[in-house]
C-alpha cells in the first residue's frame, strides 16, 4: 500500500521555503512583543508556537492522504465552512466592532480563514469536471458565482471586507486560470462595470459611500488608518538600507501601530532588518509562489493542477495586499502576512495550503 | 508567472523608494518620533431656556499633563513640577506609575482645571519642563448652581458597560458622558463628535508642525420649553421641603417648569464626584438625588376625585342634580368610612362634592362603579403608565384593578377597597408628572399629551435640526358636558367660600381652579414590596397636593405641587401653585397678552 516514492518525491524546497519563512515569522513576532515599555503581550509568542506546531500537524495530516480524497469531500468541507460562517454571525465573539471569531474552548478559531480553502476545494472540484480548451461561458459560471457568493455575503455581515474581497479575488484567479470564453470574459467586465457604477449612484448612501473612499485612500482619516499608515512609512523608510538592527526598531518600541505584530509586521522587518532583510524576505515570497506554480504545472490531472493554482493564488494575494498596504499602496484592510503574521487562524490556513501543494508535488509520479 | 513577476517588482520598487531615496527623511522623522497624533474635544452642546437664557456653559479648563517619553529626565521635572504645584512629588509619581501601562507618548493628566498661578508659573518655565503640556479643554458649567438640577442632569465618567453597550458612538475610556436628566436624553446630540490632529513634535514635545487636522464637531445646542424665571421661583418656593412642582403649558404638553426638591450641586459632578459627597447624597433622607416630579410614586389623595367625578357622571351615576346626604361618615355593611369633615357636608352635588371634597359624596360614586369601571377611566387618564418624557427612570404608578390585586396579592377584591380608591387611598399610586397631565387635558378640553422638555434643537451655526412635535397621546372619554361640570367643580375649590382651597390659592383677577388633596403615608404598594424608599421614621405626617390651572376660562397654565409631610394640601401646596400661577401670568400679562401695552406697540 504505501508506496517508497512518496518519500523519494518528498518536497524538501517546499517545506524548506515554508520553515525560513515561519522562522522568520518568529523572530519578528519576537521582537514586536518585546519591544518598548510596554510589557503586555509577552504571551503572545507563546500562542504562536503552539499554532504553528498545530499548523504543521495539520500540514501533515493534508498531505498524508491523496488529494483525490479533496475531491471527493470537498462539498462537504464547503458546506461545514459555510455553517460555521453562520455560527459566528450568531455567536461570534465581538471584538472592535465585528463579529469575526468563535470560542471553541480554550480556541479563538476565525472560520473566514478557512472558507478561503474550502472555496478554493469546491472550485477546483467543480472547474476540474467541466475544463474545455474554449473556455467556459456563462451558464457554466453561475454556480461558481453562487458559491462564491454565499460565503462573500457572509463575511462582509461580519464586517470584514477585506477577507470577503479576497475570497472574490481567489476565485476570480482560478476562474481566469481555467480559462473563460473571450465574449464571456468581455460580457462579464462590461456588466460588473455597470453593475458597480449603478451601485454607486443609485444605492449606496453617502455615509457608505464616505466609508468606501476612506477604505481606498486613508489619507481621508488622519487621525485612523491614515495614522497607521504614516506611522507604518517612517518605520518602514528609516529602516534605509540595513536597518536598525534586531529589537532597536523605535517606531515599533513606542507601538504607535496597533496591529504590529499581526497586520503591519512587515513594518517591524523593514524597520530592523531594512532594505537588504526585506528584499530577501519577499524572495523567499517570490520562490515560494513561483514553486507552488510550479507544482502545478508538474501535476498531471486537472484537479490537481486547479487546486495548486488555488492555493498559489491565495497566498499571492495575500502576501501582494499586505507588503502594499503597510507601504501605502493599498487599502488598509486585515488581510495578514501569510506564515509570518501573529494569528492563529492564519497561520493554520497558510500551512493548510502549503500541506496540499506538499500533497500534489509528492504524488507527481503518479498517473490517473 | 509574470503576473507575479510584474507584481513583486512594484512592490520591491516601493520598498526601495521608501528606504533608500526617501530613507534619510523617515529616519529623522523617527528618530525623535515626532509624529504625534492629539485629541481634540468637542465642546458640548450648550442649553438654554426657552427665552433664550443661558443655563449650561462650558468653561476652559487648563489641563496639565506630562509625556513620560518627552520629559527626561522624568524625577527632575516631577520635583520642579511638585514644587509649583505644591504637592508631594511621591503624590506625583504615583500618578505617572499607575499609568505605565500607558504608550509612553500619551500625555498622562497630572492635575485638572488649575488655578491662574500655576499656570502663569507654568507657562514662564515650560521650556526647563520637558514633557509638561498645558491642555485647554472645554469643561461643563452648570450656571444656576443647585438649580433645575434634576431636569439638565449631570456628566459622569463613563462605565465599562456603557461603553460596551455600543449606545455611545466615539466614546472613549475616560470620557464624561451625561449620566441624568437631559445630559442623558440627549447625550449623542450634545457630545459632539471628537476631532484631532497629526502634529509633529520637537525634542521637548512641543508642537512644531500641524501635518493633518480633523476638527472637532461641536454638539447641538437645546433649547428648552421651560421659563427659567419660573423655575427659579418655584424652587425658591419649595426651599427646604422634600417635594415637587411641575407646571405645563395645557395647549401643547411643554413643561414649563420641572422642580424636584431638595436639589444637588450639578458642578460637584464636573471632575469626578467624591466618595463622600456622593454618600451623603444617596443617604439624604430627603432623597435629593430622585427627581420626585417623575420618580416619585405617592397616592393621589384627594385630587383623585377629578377622575371619580368623570366617572361617574360619564358612566351615568350622578348627574348635576344628583345630591347625597353627607352625616360625617358612610355606613358600608359593618364598616364605617369616615369623612375628613367629621360634622358632616350635609346635602351635597358633586359641585359641592368638588369643591369641599366631600368623601361621602365619592364613597357612594365608587361603590356604583366598582373598581375596575374607575381603573379604566383612570388609564384614560393616563395614570398607570409612564407619560413618555424625555427624562430617565420615570414611575409608572399603580392604578389598582381587581385582576391586579388577585395576580400580584392574590387575594380577590375586596367591595370596601374600592371606597378607599375612588377618594385616592388604597393602592393608588401617581406621579406629579401624570397628575399635571391629567390635569391639563382636564383644562384644554380632554387632550393628553406627551410632555415636553425640548423647545428646539440647534446647530452651533443657528440652523435648527429638531422641533419636536406636539403630541397628543390620548383623549380623555368625557362628554363636553361631563367636563364642563368638573371644570366648575374645580373652579369652585378655589373660588366658593367653603371651597377647600379658598384661603391657600384664590388670587384677585387670576381666576384659579384646582384640587386639593391631602395623601395618608403608610403606602400599600410598600407592603406589596415594591417601592422601599428610606424615609425619616419620625414622619407620618400627610403628603400635600395641590393640582390646578388658570385662568379657569382660558387656560395658559397647568401647574401640579406635591410637598412630602406638608399634612394638608390646601395650606403646603395651594400657595406655592398660586405663587407660580402668579409668577408666569403676571409676566405674561405685562409683556404679552396685555391689551393696553399691545396696543402702544402697534
Amino acid at each position: 500500500m504505501f508506496d517508497r516514492r512518496l518519500i523519494q518525491y518528498f518536497d524538501w524546497w517546499l517545506i524548506g521555503l515554508t520553515l525560513m519563512l515561519g522562522a522568520v515569522g518568529f523572530v519578528l513576532i519576537y521582537s514586536a512583543v518585546n519591544a518598548g515599555d510596554v510589557a503586555i503581550q509577552k504571551a503572545l509568542y507563546g500562542k504562536q508556537i503552539v499554532w504553528f506546531a498545530i499548523g504543521m500537524t495539520a500540514m501533515v495530516c493534508t498531505f498524508i492522504f491523496h488529494y483525490r480524497f479533496m475531491d471527493q469531500w470537498g462539498g462537504m468541507i464547503y458546506f461545514i465552512s459555510i455553517i460555521l460562517l453562520v455560527f459566528v454571525l450568531i455567536n461570534g465573539k465581538f471584538v472592535s466592532g465585528s463579529r469575526r471569531w468563535l470560542e471553541i474552548g480554550p480556541l479563538t478559531i476565525q472560520p473566514s480563514e478557512l472558507v478561503k480553502i474550502s472555496v478554493i476545494l469546491i472550485l477546483s472540484k467543480y472547474y476540474s469536471k467541466r475544463a474545455s480548451i474554449r473556455g467556459f461561458t456563462l451558464k457554466y459560471l453561475l454556480i461558481p458565482m453562487v458559491i462564491v457568493f454565499i460565503p462573500f455575503l457572509l463575511i462582509v455581515k461580519q464586517p470584514d471586507l477585506g477577507t470577503a474581497l479576497l475570497i472574490v479575488l481567489i476565485a476570480s484567479s482560478i476562474t481566469v486560470y481555467v480559462k473563460i470564453e473571450r465574449k464571456t470574459m468581455i460580457w462579464l467586465i462590461g456588466s460588473g462595470a455597470v453593475l458597480v457604477s449603478l451601485a454607486w449612484f443609485f444605492l449606496l448612501k453617502t455615509y457608505q459611500k464616505l466609508r468606501i473612499l476612506t477604505f481606498l485612500n486613508p489619507d481621508r482619516d488622519p487621525l485612523g488608518a491614515g495614522y497607521h499608515i504614516i506611522q507604518s512609512k517612517i518605520a518602514i523608510g528609516s529602516g534605509m538600507i540595513f536597518g536598525k538592527g534586531f529589537l532597536k526598531g523605535t517606531q515599533n518600541a513606542l507601538s504607535f501601530l496597533p496591529e504590529h505584530h499581526t497586520d503591519f509586521i512587515l513594518s517591524v522587518l523593514a524597520e530592523e532588518w531594512g532594505f537588504a532583510g526585506t528584499g530577501i524576505v519577499l524572495i523567499l515570497y517570490i520562490l515560494l509562489l513561483g514553486w507552488g506554480l510550479n507544482i502545478a504545472h508538474g501535476c498531471r490531472d486537472t484537479f490537481g493542477t486547479i487546486l495548486a493554482v488555488g492555493v498559489t493564488a491565495m497566498l499571492f494575494w495575500q502576501v501582494f495586499i499586505n507588503v502594499g498596504m503597510v507601504m501605502g499602496l493599498m487599502p488598509v484592510v486585515g488581510v495578514p502576512l501569510p506564515l509570518i503574521s501573529y494569528g492563529g487562524s492564519s497561520v493554520v490556513t497558510s500551512l493548510i495550503g502549503i500541506g496540499i501543494l506538499m500533497n500534489i508535488s509528492m504524488r507527481r509520479f503518479m498517473v490517473e | 508567472m509574470y503576473f507575479l513577476f510584474l507584481s513583486f517588482t512594484i512592490l520591491m520598487i516601493r520598498l526601495f523608494y521608501l528606504q533608500i531615496i526617501e530613507g534619510e527623511e523617515y529616519r529623522r522623522l523617527s528618530e525623535n518620533n515626532c509624529i504625534r497624533l492629539q485629541s481634540m474635544d468637542a465642546p458640548r452642546g450648550l442649553v438654554f431656556d426657552r427665552n433664550r437664557n443661558l443655563l449650561v456653559d462650558n468653561s476652559p479648563s487648563f489641563d496639565l499633563s506630562i509625556v513620560i517619553r518627552d520629559a527626561k529626565p522624568l524625577e527632575d521635572t516631577i520635583g520642579k513640577l511638585s514644587k509649583y504645584m505644591n504637592t508631594p512629588k511621591e503624590e506625583l509619581m504615583n500618578i505617572v506609575n499607575s499609568k505605565k501601562g500607558l504608550a509612553s507618548y500619551k500625555p498622562i493628566l497630572l492635575k485638572s482645571n488649575i488655578g491662574r498661578e500655576l499656570l502663569a508659573a507654568i507657562e514662564v518655565h515650560l521650556f526647563d519642563l520637558p514633557g509638561v503640556i498645558v491642555e485647554i479643554k472645554p469643561q461643563r458649567y452648570y450656571i444656576k448652581n443647585r438649580s433645575a438640577s434634576h431636569l439638565l442632569g449631570y456628566l459622569g465618567q463613563i462605565s465599562p458597560d456603557e461603553l460596551k453597550s455600543g449606545k455611545y458612538l466615539s466614546a472613549r475610556q475616560g470620557d464624561f458622558i451625561g449620566k441624568f436628566g437631559i445630559e442623558k436624553s440627549f447625550q449623542n446630540y450634545l457630545s459632539g463628535k471628537r476631532g484631532g490632529r497629526q502634529v509633529e513634535v520637537n525634542a521637548v514635545g512641543q508642537v512644531i508642525r500641524v501635518l493633518e487636522t480633523v476638527k472637532a464637531e461641536p454638539g447641538h445646542n437645546i433649547y428648552l420649553t421651560v421659563d427659567y424665571a419660573l423655575q427659579e421661583k418655584t424652587e425658591s418656593l419649595l426651599q427646604g421641603v422634600a417635594g415637587a412642582a411641575v407646571a405645563m403649558d395645557p395647549s401643547t404638553g411643554q413643561i414649563l417648569a420641572l422642580v424636584s426638591s431638595p436639589s444637588f450641586d450639578q458642578n460637584n459632578f464636573i471632575t469626578g464626584i467624591s466618595h463622600e459627597d456622593w454618600n451623603s447624597l444617596i443617604t439624604n433622607p430627603m432623597r435629593p438625588m430622585e427627581n420626585k416630579a417623575i420618580q416619585g410614586e405617592y397616592p393621589p389623595a384627594s385630587t383623585y376625585k377629578i377622575v371619580t367625578a368623570i366617572a361617574g357622571l360619564e358612566e351615568r351615576i350622578v348627574d348635576q342634580n344628583t345630591t347625597y346626604f353627607c352625616p360625617g361618615y358612610y355606613q358600608f355593611g359593618n364598616r364605617v368610612f369616615g369623612c375628613w369633615k367629621k360634622g358632616g357636608h350635609g346635602n351635597v352635588d358633586i359641585f359641592k362634592a368638588l369643591a369641599q371634597s366631600c368623601d361621602v359624596y365619592f364613597y357612594q360614586v365608587g361603590e356604583k362603579l366598582g373598581v375596575d369601571r374607575l381603573a379604566w377611566y383612570a388609564k384614560a387618564c393616563g395614570l398607570g403608565v409612564p407619560t413618555g418624557i424625555d427624562l430617565d427612570h420615570e414611575a409608572e404608578g399603580l392604578v389598582p384593578s381587581s385582576l391586579w390585586k388577585k395576580e400580584k396579592i392574590g387575594v380577590p377584591w375586596q367591595k370596601g377597597e374600592t371606597l378607599s380608591i375612588a377618594i385616592g387611598q388604597g393602592y393608588n399610586l401617581v406621579t406629579p408628572l401624570q397628575m399635571l397631565s391629567l390635569t391639563a387635558a382636564v383644562a384644554n378640553g380632554g387632550k393628553l399629551f406627551r410632555p415636553v422638555i425640548l423647545q428646539s434643537m440647534e446647530t452651533v451655526e443657528g440652523d435648527i435640526i429638531k422641533v419636536p412635535q406636539q403630541e397628543q397621546i390620548g383623549l380623555i372619554p368625557v362628554r363636553k358636558q361631563t367636563l364642563d361640570i368638573v371644570k366648575r367643580g374645580l373652579w369652585e375649590v378655589v373660588n366658593t367660600n367653603g371651597g377647600t382651597a379658598w384661603n391657600a390659592a384664590r388670587v384677585d383677577g387670576l381666576n384659579i381652579a384646582g384640587k386639593t388633596g391631602t395623601a395618608q403615608v403608610v403606602s400599600r404598594k410598600k407592603e406589596v414590596g415594591s417601592g422601599n424608599r428610606g424615609k425619616p421614621e419620625n414622619s407620618f405626617k400627610s403628603h400635600a397636593w395641590f393640582v390646578s390651572y388658570a385662568p379657569a376660562d382660558d387656560p395658559k397654565i397647568a401647574v401640579v405641587v406635591l410637598v412630602e409631610h406638608g399634612e394638608h394640601g390646601s395650606s403646603a401646596a395651594g400657595p406655592v401653585a398660586r405663587e407660580m400661577i402668579k409668577t408666569f401670568l403676571g409676566v405674561a400679562e405685562t409683556e404679552e397678552n396685555n391689551p393696553v401695552t399691545k396696543q402702544l406697540h402697534q
